[in-house]
């Protein structure tokens, strides 16, 4: 019984806990509710992406209206895999958020902020879920404006700043989405992601299809971060409170990203955004300048938040570019990195959360000889550094080598020597820290500061729980391997 | 039983490293290599350890003679290093020396081109760390240089095997031979770790940054793996012997002139590695075994010298020829030692690299090549000068530099002496040796030619360096010797062969100069736009963003309407 409505308990469960949340408004009751809807859902999609795997795509009429008047829920391995990713994420960041929280957000405003973390939890779900052109742009607002409203929560008044721009960029992004939507609409008059396939092929020579793809193109290029349309990232990450970062550095983008692969695969075809529409000629050359000035510009970084964000943007490209192989091995190259990345920069930013929470900064240049004061964060910053490179037995090869092998195949060897070339810029800037944090001597003329010790357990466990599963992944890669390709199958080969 | 395999074990140990105490640290260190031998000699040959990761199915042990030579002398350095480090109490040294020692004796038994790909990189990021380990700005900046050439000779593995399965379909590492861009990429990157000419510079740049027992752990590991990969997959390739050839002698010129003994050694490393590639492109069985022999030799003696250099650096602060001398009425063990790695290094009789290198020599002769047999004698001469008498002259004797050190503290001396011993040994049984070499051995090294050949060409040697001592001829050892400044070469008196010497120090030095002068500009003019504040990470505001918004969306259009 319970099984037949596994999808919308994915998205009702944190909506429900949003309320309550304000309700509540004891911090410590709220957090706990928020975990408790958190782990629910983690398990929820558990669930979910095994149902799929073993009986195939789920098909889910909400509220009993059947597909073309009522919203329609679609589950397949694809974003069952989101589901999956984007709950455990923010399940794990949640657990880190308890402690820092308390130290950067004004204790009366914690319950705000909680429901706004399950807000934004259940716009991200509802957009992987959903098979409803326009029910993705609802909870794509729903999750954009519970990110403004977190970002807003940094101690840092530059926060706030840094989350009007985002407000701005997110809008102009989202309104490029639903003129899309729009257009889409006109031209077939059809919501619906499956009836819009299929109608698609015989609406190709409209313009108002060609409008609508362009403008669903640079929508989703600003919420994914592509570059040269990533300005907003930067210092949305860099001000925002540290434990958000996390959750969004591993979540929002990758999710915008999932919808590029729904739109561009299964709704347009793969034949009409990469053949007809020449999507290579703008998006390709964009992710592959983009992985490759953005990890020379991380490189200079000197704020450790900063240097990630930048590094962000460079992954953003490689998954990008991946997608631009549109081939079966290229997605699932591109997927398996959305996987990835998504652990690794979370846990990044978790340890980069566990040394503001004691030094109070990320000023690179100042942690020096960190290693001997917080062994156990440092040593979780260079094991995910080490993914991030793509050093053998870290995530990060699996993604790298399953990229490389992809354009090889295609026969675009020049990606594959690009990636390489960027790679070795990623050796660079986590070189660059890890020196100063493991063998640069502490200053003598600067005091040490006081409470200079290991972060608290409640920040160290999640990361190392993270760090755990990278290592899993990294080492039996063929977990994730399988999984990203049955996604990727399920995407080239359009609606059943 | 699976993790006692050879490279596991290592591994398995570094993991351990953070929680042990400082004197089982250094024991397990020592330990570590002795269980590993035995657990690699209990693996009958044949391919062991088939995991499949990856999708495809990667064979972690594959045992033949060729790979059981190579990990027998990696094992033994390692034990060796681990001797001589006794006293360092640096759990991020003792865990990288363990990992990149693991890594290495992985690489030489990796089975297909992914394992061995892997262990690649694992060595370039472990070693890294013995170099940060001195704890200098200029150790960083080395460092840096040092992993980024390393890895990039991973990518360049890395492509070309991408590229050679998409050819083949097969990851199997056998002999590859030059016939794809493939494998092309495949040699290359082989080449950076081998230090070829002109992709040699990391070496001497980094051994010397290094701490003192890094750089003896060092000088073991990454270019032997590299000579045996090219062993496996390239043998018989002739462009290699003349690679090699130009690899004995190049060096000779750069070594003369340096001031750094441990960059002397650096040099002359490269210049015995030019043997083995020599060894490697003539490929008879004959010529492998001398390269495998070679090997064995070079690690003991190469790791003998660097022991002995490293034990006056940790006794005195400096390894400069021109601070150093006399220091043999302090350090007598010390000074024997290197004089026996000296011997060796030079092929006297009776010492190691006399049975091996005889070897290489008479396989490239009885192949015909005469020209680089030539160039190999040339090269022999010049190691007896710079390495044979060069090192222990200017430290142990030469003028009295009045420094009077206590002698190396009484680990350094057991690991050194163990060392000469085996260095001796060799020397006087080669049987031994020849014995675990790759193929059949029917080769007598103590025949009355080959010792009166050698012992002239010796004599000659040591007489040529007596004469331009006595005449002042010989280049001074002066501090600041430098590569890169030429007025050292300027001040070279007029001695042996000094128009060749210019002529290429000063090719090189403009060469180098006018490289470096492009890529400083190309790197600031990059720097400045990706800096903080430059234009690629200044905070964006709305209005440009939205600007760049609107540009991306008319090329969107603009490209889909066409």
């Amino acid at each position: 019984m319970i099984a037949d409505q596994l999808p919308a308990l994915q998205i009702v469960i944190p909506m429900l806990a949003a309320p309550l949340c304000v309700l509540v408004k004891r911090s410590n009751a709220c957090w706990a509710i928020a975990l408790v809807a958190n782990v629910l859902v983690v398990i929820n999609a558990f669930a979910l992406l095994h149902q799929v795997r073993t009986d195939g795509v789920i098909r889910y009429a909400l509220g009993g209206w059947a597909a073309p008047t009522g919203i329609e829920y679609y589950v397949d391995t694809m974003n069952a895999i989101m589901l999956l990713l984007v709950s455990f994420i923010s399940c794990v960041t949640l657990v880190f958020a308890y402690t820092s929280v308390k130290k950067t957000v004004v204790t009366g405003k914690h319950y705000l902020f909680y429901a706004a973390w399950m807000l934004c939890l259940t716009g991200l779900l509802g957009i992987s879920i959903t098979g409803d052109a326009f029910n993705v742009f609802v909870f794509l607002e729903i999750s954009s404006l519970a990110t403004y409203m977190l970002l807003a929560f940094g101690s840092d008044r530059r926060a706030l700043t840094a989350s009007f721009r985002y407000l701005i960029m997110g809008s102009v992004g989202a309104s490029f989405i639903l003129i899309g939507i729009g257009f889409l609409y006109a031209a077939t008059g059809a919501l619906n992601m499956v009836d819009l396939a299929q109608r698609i092929p015989d609406a190709e020579s409209q313009r108002a299809v060609l409008v609508a793809f362009s403008f669903l193109t640079i929508g989703l290029m600003i919420k994914a971060a592509v570059f040269p349309l990533h300005g907003w990232l930067a210092n949305a990450y860099q001000h925002a409170p540290i434990a958000v970062t996390a959750f969004l550095a591993g979540t929002a983008t990758k999710v915008s990203l999932y919808v590029l692969l729904r739109f561009f695969f299964s709704i347009f075809g793969p034949n009409y955004s990469f053949g007809a529409m020449l999507l290579n000629v703008v998006l390709l050359p964009a992710a592959i300048v983009g992985f490759l000035l953005l990890s020379l510009v991380a490189i200079f970084q000197t704020d450790l938040r900063r240097m990630l964000a930048y590094s962000s943007v460079a992954q953003i490209g490689y998954i990008v570019a991946a997608f631009c192989l549109a081939t079966q091995s290229g997605l699932t190259a591109g997927i398996v990195h959305i996987i990835n990345h998504g652990i690794i920069k979370t846990a990044l930013f978790m340890s980069v959360g566990c040394i503001i929470y004691r030094v109070g900064h990320a000023h690179i240049g100042s942690l020096d000889n960190l290693m001997k004061k917080m062994p156990l964060t440092v040593t979780a910053f260079i094991i995910s550094g080490l993914g991030l490179i793509g050093v053998p037995l870290t995530v990060g090869f699996i993604s790298k080598f399953s990229l490389i092998g992809a354009s090889l195949e295609r026969g675009w060897w020049m990606v594959g020597a690009l990636v390489l070339v960027s790679s070795l810029f990623a050796i660079v800037y986590v070189g660059r820290v890890v020196e100063i944090m493991v063998f640069r001597s502490s200053r003598t003329d600067t005091p040490e500061p006081t409470g200079m010790r290991e972060a608290p357990m409640s920040m160290l466990v999640p990361m190392y729980v993270l760090i755990g599963i990278s290592l899993w992944f990294g080492i039996s890669g063929s977990t994730t391997l399988s999984v990203a390709s049955e996604a990727a199958a399920a995407l080239l080969g359009g609606y059943q | 039983m699976s993790l006692l395999a050879p490279p596991f074990l290592y591994l398995l140990a570094a993991v351990l490293i953070p929680v042990l105490g400082s004197r089982s640290r250094a024991l397990l260190l020592l330990l570590v290599p002795v269980f590993g031998l035995i657990s690699l000699l209990s693996y009958g040959y044949g391919n062991h350890l088939v995991i499949p990761m990856l999708g495809f199915e990667l064979t972690f042990v594959r045992l033949d003679k060729l790979s059981q030579i190579f990990g027998i002398i990696f094992s033994i350095a390692a034990f060796l290093a681990a001797i001589y480090a006794w006293h360092v109490d640096d759990k991020i040294q003792q865990m990288a020396t363990l990992v990149y020692a693991g890594s290495a004796i992985g690489g030489v038994l990796a089975g297909d081109l992914i394992t061995l790909f892997l262990y690649w990189e694992a060595t370039a990021v472990a070693s890294v760390f013995l170099i940060w380990a001195r704890r200098t700005p200029a150790s960083y900046a080395t460092g840096m240089r040092y992993l980024i050439i390393q890895v990039l000779s991973g990518v360049l593995l890395l492509a070309g095997l991408l590229l050679h399965y998409n050819d083949t379909g097969s990851i199997a590492f056998d002999h590859l031979g030059l016939v794809s861009l493939g494998t092309w990429l495949i040699f290359i990157g082989f080449g950076i770790k081998c230090a070829f000419p002109l992709m040699h510079n990391w070496l001497q740049d980094s051994y010397p940054a290094a701490t003192v027992t890094g750089t003896v752990v060092l000088s073991a590991f990454t270019t032997k793996m590299a000579v045996y990969a090219l062993a496996r997959g390239y043998a018989g390739t002739e462009i290699l012997i003349y690679i090699g050839a130009i690899m004995t002698l190049f060096p000779i010129f750069f070594a003369e002139i340096e001031n750094d003994l441990r960059r002397v050694l650096a040099y002359s490393l490269n210049n015995q590695l030019g043997f083995m590639v020599v060894g490697v492109g003539v490929g008879t069985e004959m010529a492998l075994n001398g390269t495998a022999a070679h090997a064995f030799c070079h690690i003991l003696y190469k790791a003998l010298l660097f022991m002995s250099v490293g034990a006056v650096l940790y006794r005195t602060g400096t390894s400069k020829a021109s601070e150093l001398g006399g220091l043999y009425k302090t350090m007598p063990v010390t000074m024997v030692c290197c004089l026996v790695g000296a011997a060796s290094i030079s092929a006297f009789p009776l010492f190691s690299g006399f049975v091996s290198k005889s070897l290489i020599l008479d396989a490239s002769v009885s192949n015909g090549y005469y020209i680089v047999w030539f160039a190999l004698v040339v090269a022999s001469a010049g190691v007896l000068s710079h390495s044979g008498i060069k090192i222990p002259y200017f430290t142990f004797f030469a003028h009295d530099s009045g420094k009077r050190p206590a002698e190396a503290p009484m680990h350094m001396r057991i690991a050194m002496i163990i060392t000469a011993v085996l260095c001796v040994f060799i020397g006087v049984f080669p049987g031994a040796l020849y014995a675990l070499l790759p193929f059949e051995v029917d080769y007598k090294p103590y025949t009355v030619s080959h010792v009166l050949s050698q012992m002239q060409l010796l004599c000659f040697a040591l007489l040529a360096f007596v004469f331009l001592m006595r005449n002042g001829l010989h280049p001074p050892e002066e501090r600041g010797v430098n590569l890169d400044s030429d007025w050292v070469y300027r001040k070279l008196a007029p001695g042996l062969m000094p128009a060749i010497v210019n002529a290429i120090a000063s090719t090189v030095t403009s060469a180098q100069s006018s490289a470096k002068d492009a890529v400083v500009s190309f790197t600031r003019r990059v720097a400045g736009i990706s800096r903080p504040g430059g234009i690629l990470s200044v905070n964006w505001g709305v209005n440009s963003m939205v600007l760049i918004v609107t540009v991306m969306m008319l090329i969107v259009l603009l490209f889909n309407f066409s």
